[in-house]
Parts: structure tokens; sequence; C-alpha cells
């Protein structure tokens, strides 16, 4: 059925301003020059009094309340008595848009959107935040030093199923991109190396790259990835759930049942998964040295073990342990520090990912950076 | 051990409670006796939830006390706020199940934190207690795998794990159909004679306030604060309640008749 397009009428004799209203209004209808004039008029004209008045008005919905309000509000900003000549609805509408009180103090205070007031805003947040993640900290060792003395409300077999997912679970990723990354290296190796004629140091060039930290970096990267965000997820998941305030609810410590087994799990099983992703390195370099560069396959394995000395598998264990501990506190910080919504456990879960990896380079840099000083 | 009935178990002196700037409630005060089912309501988002976060140890207020017996919960260290939590048990709105483990798993791990009991007597006792909240058989179903109301009643069989003194419950009728809400208010009064537990609940269930309260509070969302304590029945009659009070517990009925 065809509508009347909706109309706005202004008549402006003397001091006085009449808008008549009429037709169909909707929120998707377009709006007649008029409608502009209306609001132009009252802002600006000479007036001692506004009518509103709808006799030809069909059907209405919020556009028309709309545009009322901002023409009662014109009108009692500018102490313009106005006239009412509106439908009983219309007028309930109304009275209702502009007697139903705020809160008291319920409004959020507009903070400036700016870029000053962005970055201001960041560093006021900032130190609450580092000492926010030194209690976290704090609440660890404490767990820890709990568990030392056998009063931890760790179950065994969290600790089992987190062993589980950080070990069994992640060997066929960890075998794919370890074994690709010794490929890799040895490619980019050979390049210069088989200009000098000496192809069997690729050996040595894989075997130290992978055992002193490219192996243990490989693995940190992808248990960040994987198991990093399934802890920030399903503790975050729990805040939502409440399942965490029904752990404190009963006195037990979250540290302690939610962060230590996973701790523990990743600090113990990451070097274990670091030995086995230096032997798929090796086996990827041994493939380009064997296959692609001609070396006979026991001239290779035998440089190998001449070239890499036993400190740096050590070294690397060292990375991959901290590795462990940085993949598991971050993962489980931001879990338990997540807000009480989807969109929280979103913003928690990647967070634990970048904050992983950003933390494992760091600690890459700092050990390196140590074993040059002594030497090692 | 057993406190003595209708001694004073709960006292709340001039909380003040908010986030941040923004005062959800200030100046409650109230007290809850052993034997007691305590009702906190009122409208929606006049923060009821909240002040039974603060009494259960989740949060803490901005000012004032809570006594649990002679200890000052708030101001008492994390060994005695331990040992009080002990002492309470409680369902959430949502049942707040640990996902990763059984029903019997949910109602065992308290048992096996703070008894020496083994673990068969352990498997027994959270049969015993799902069977109570009418969950028998249930025992190795995962929480995912049942209904929002079954999942409330683990619940409970959780928070009575411990046979814990005071109970909290939080909307314990919501989402659930009139004929199980009756049967939950069977099970707080059954709970209430048999074991002497005392009950603070927070809900808008006026069938069950009425059914069962015996003590409740009234928090106004305007003057953020309690406007009417006492026995809701009483309440409900007296002509000295607020308004608002009066308004809530007569379903509107006092409001229309002011107005006529």
């Amino acid at each position: 059925m065809n509508q009347p397009p909706l109309s706005v009428t202004c008549t402006h004799i003397g001091q006085e301003l009449t808008v008549t209203l009429g037709g169909s209004w909707h929120l998707g209808a377009p709006k007649p020059p008029s409608y502009e004039e209306a609001l132009n008029t009252l802002a600006t004209g000479e007036l001692s009094k506004l009518t509103l008045q709808a006799p030809q008005l069909e059907t209405w919905d919020s556009s028309l309340l709309v545009f009322l309000v901002q023409l009662v509000r014109i009108a009692k900003t500018r102490h313009i008595p106005i006239n009412e000549q509106l439908p009983v609805g219309l007028q309930r509408l109304l009275t209702l848009a502009f007697e139903v009180k705020e809160q008291q103090g319920a409004k959020r205070s507009s903070h400036g959107e700016n870029f000053f007031a962005q970055v201001g805003d960041k560093v006021i947040h900032f130190f609450p935040a580092l000492c926010d993640l030194l209690l976290f900290l704090g609440q660890v060792v404490t767990a820890l030093w709990h568990l030392f003395l056998g009063r931890a409300t760790m179950r065994r077999q969290d600790f089992i199923a987190c062993i589980h997912e950080c070990s069994l679970q992640a060997l066929p990723i960890v075998s794919i991109t370890n074994l690709l990354f010794g490929l890799i290296l040895a490619f980019v190796g050979a390049v210069q190396l088989t200009q000098f004629g000496v192809q069997v140091y690729v050996a040595g060039l894989v075997g130290i790259g992978m055992l002193r930290v490219m192996g243990a970096v490989m693995v940190g990267i992808v248990m960040a990835g994987r198991v990093g965000a399934s802890y920030a997820a399903l503790i975050g998941t729990m805040q939502v759930n409440e399942e965490v305030d029904a752990l404190l609810s009963f006195g037990f410590s979250p540290v302690e049942f939610l962060v230590l087994p996973r701790m523990l799990a990743l600090a113990l099983m990451v070097p274990l998964l670091t030995i086995y992703a230096d032997m798929m390195g090796i086996l990827g370099g041994y493939l380009v040295g064997t296959l692609l560069l001609d070396l006979n396959p026991l001239e290779y394995l035998n440089a190998t073990a001449n070239m890499v000395d036993f400190k740096h598998g050590l070294i690397g264990l060292v990375y991959a342990t901290m590795f462990g501990i940085v993949i598991a506190i971050s993962g489980c910080y931001h879990g338990i520090r997540c807000g009480r919504s989807a969109q929280a456990v979103g913003i928690a879960t990647t967070t634990a990912v970048v904050h992983s990896i950003v933390g494992i380079i760091v600690m890459t840099a700092i050990i390196t950076i140590i074993c040059n000083a002594l030497g090692i | 051990m057993p406190q003595k009935l209708h001694a004073p178990l709960i006292k709340v002196q001039d909380l003040l409670v908010g986030y941040g700037s923004f005062i959800l409630m200030r100046d409650v005060c109230f007290q809850v006796n052993a034997g007691d089912i305590f009702f906190i309501t009122g409208g929606s988002g006049c923060g009821k939830s909240t002040l039974l976060k603060v009494l259960m140890g989740l949060k803490p207020p901005s000012q004032g006390h809570i006594w649990y017996g002679q200890d000052d919960f708030w101001a008492s260290p994390i060994q005695i706020r331990n040992k009080i939590k002990r002492n309470t048990g409680v369902l959430f709105q949502s049942g707040a199940l640990w996902s990763s483990m059984t029903l019997a798993q949910n109602v065992a791990l308290p048992l096996q934190q703070y008894t020496t009991l083994s673990d068969d007597a352990i498997y027994e006792l959270a049969k015993l207690k799902l069977a109570l909240a009418g969950l028998a058989g249930f025992e190795d179903y995962y929480p995912s795998e049942i209904s929002g109301g079954m999942r409330k009643r683990a619940g409970l069989a959780r928070a009575l794990a411990l046979d814990p003194q005071i109970l909290f419950l939080d909307e314990p009728s919501a989402g659930l159909d009139p004929v199980s809400s009756r049967h939950l208010d069977d099970l707080i009064l059954e709970l209430r004679d048999t074991l002497e537990t005392t009950f603070v609940i927070v809900s808008h269930e006026l069938d069950s306030i009425f059914a069962i309260a015996n003590n409740s509070i009234f928090l106004d969302n305007q003057t953020r604060t309690i406007q009417a304590k006492g026995d809701p029945k009483v309440l409900r009659n007296d002509p000295n309640t607020p308004l608002c009070a009066l308004n809530f517990l007569t379903r509107g009925a006092a409001a229309k008749q002011a107005t006529t």
C-alpha cells in the first residue's frame, strides 16, 4: 500500500513559528528541505512561541520523535514557550524523553579521544598494569613454594593432561616446522659455502644453529600459538563462566589450581620438544646435504658430530626452559585477568600470543648477550 | 560445630560498595542469624549480586565491615578468610561447574582438598550429595551434557559438599520452571531444618520469597541503600514500609493504589 510521504510545513507569522507535521514517518524515509528549515528557523529566528501540530499525520515511528525532541530541546534552550497540539501517544513519548532522569553517577565520564589523551591514558595505566603483573609473578612464586612444601592444591590429573597437551599433541606440528626449518637453514648456508667448496660445513651450520637457539625458538613460537593461546582462552572462558569465582569461593588459589600445572608442564616439555625439534632440524639439513649437495651420508653425520659441541645443546635447553615459562605465564596471566565477555576472551587470547612471542624474542636476546659475555 | 539457632552469624556494618568512583550502594547494615533463610532482594541492577560477592569474599568493599562471628572478614589474614570460606558454600547464577570435570568430580574436589577421606568414601559422598539435589545417576556426566536446571542443581550439590554452615545462593530459581523452583524451595527448607544450614539468597522471585524467607533486606536502586528489612510477609502488610519496597513486594499494586 502506498503511504503519503512525510511532510513538514513551517509557518512563520510575526514571532510565532508553527510546525505542521503530516504524512507517514519512518526511519528510512527521505526528509524534505523544510525539515532542516524548521530546525534552523527555530535556532536562529526571533520567536516568542512555537506551535507543534499534526492534523494530517498518518503513521509514525522514532524518526518523528527524534525530530520533535530536537525542536523541543532548541525551544527549551532559547526559552521559547511551546504549544503542543500532537496526538496523545506522541505527547507521552515526548514527555518521557525529557522526564526520565539518568541515574546519578551512571554516565561514563567522556575521556579525550585525541592522540595525546590516548598516549597519556596508556602511560597512566602502564605502571598499575606492571604492578599487577609483578603481583601475579609473586603469586606464582608463592604457589611454587607451596608445591615445594607439598601444600599446593594442584591436581595430578590436571598436570598429566597439560603434559599430554604440550607434548604428544604438539609432535606433528613441531616435526613439520623444524624439519622444514632445517632444510631452509641448509639451503641458505649452501648458497655461500658451495662457492668455497666446503659444503660439508652445512652440517655444522645446521647442527649449531638448531641446537643452540633456533630449535628452541621454533618450538617456542609454535607453542605460543598453540598452547599459550589455548591457556588464555580456556582460563578466560572459565572467568566468564564464573568457574574461577567458584574456585575462590572454596578458598582454592586459582594460581595453584590453574597456572601451576600449566607452567610446570610447559617448563618441562618445551626442553624435551626442543631436543626432538633439534633432531628434526638436523634431519632436514641431512636431506639437503645428502640429496642435493652430494655429501656422503656418513661424512655429513661425522661432520655434525665433530662440529657441534655438547654445550650448544645445553644452552638450547636453557632457552627452551625459559621460553616454556614465558609462554605459560603470558597465557595464564591474560586468562586470569580476562574480562567477562566473549570479546574479552578474544582480546586475552590475542594478547597472550603477541606477548609470548615478544617475550621469546626478548628472552633470546638476553640469554644470547649473557652467553656472549660469559664466552660460551 | 553447628551454631546455636538464631545466634548472630553474619553482621554487616556501614558497607559501601562500588566500582571505581561509582557508588553502587552505601550505608548497608544488617544481620543474618543462624538458621535464617535470608533474602537479598530489590529491582534489577540494584547491586544484589555484587553485595553477595562482597559477602562471599570475592570482591572487597570500598568501606565497612563484615563480621563472621568474631572475625572481621576483610580485615583478617588470608588463612582466616579461607577458613571462613570453608564454612560457606556458593551456588552461582549459572551453576559455574568446572567444565573439565564430571559432576561427581565437581562435588568431590572440595572433599579431596579439605578432608582425609578415602577416594571411595569421597565418591560415595559425592553421589549422595548429587542424589540429594535430584541428580542420582548423573555422576559421570559433564556439565556440558546436562540442562541448565540440572547444572544449577549440581551446583547446589557442590555447594553442599563440605556441609557448610552458610549457603549463598545467587538467583537459584532463575531459569527454572515453576515446579522445579518449588522443589528447590522445599529442598532449601529441608536443608535448613535437617542440617541447620543458614541461607543467604539473592532473588526477586516473590513466590519463593514469601514461601521460605524469614528475613530479608530490600535494596533500592534510586537511593542505593537498604529501604526495608525484616520478614517480607510482615513488610508486605506494614503501612510503614517505604513505597518502593511495598511496591516491589505487592507486584506494583501499592503504586497503583497510591495513584488512584
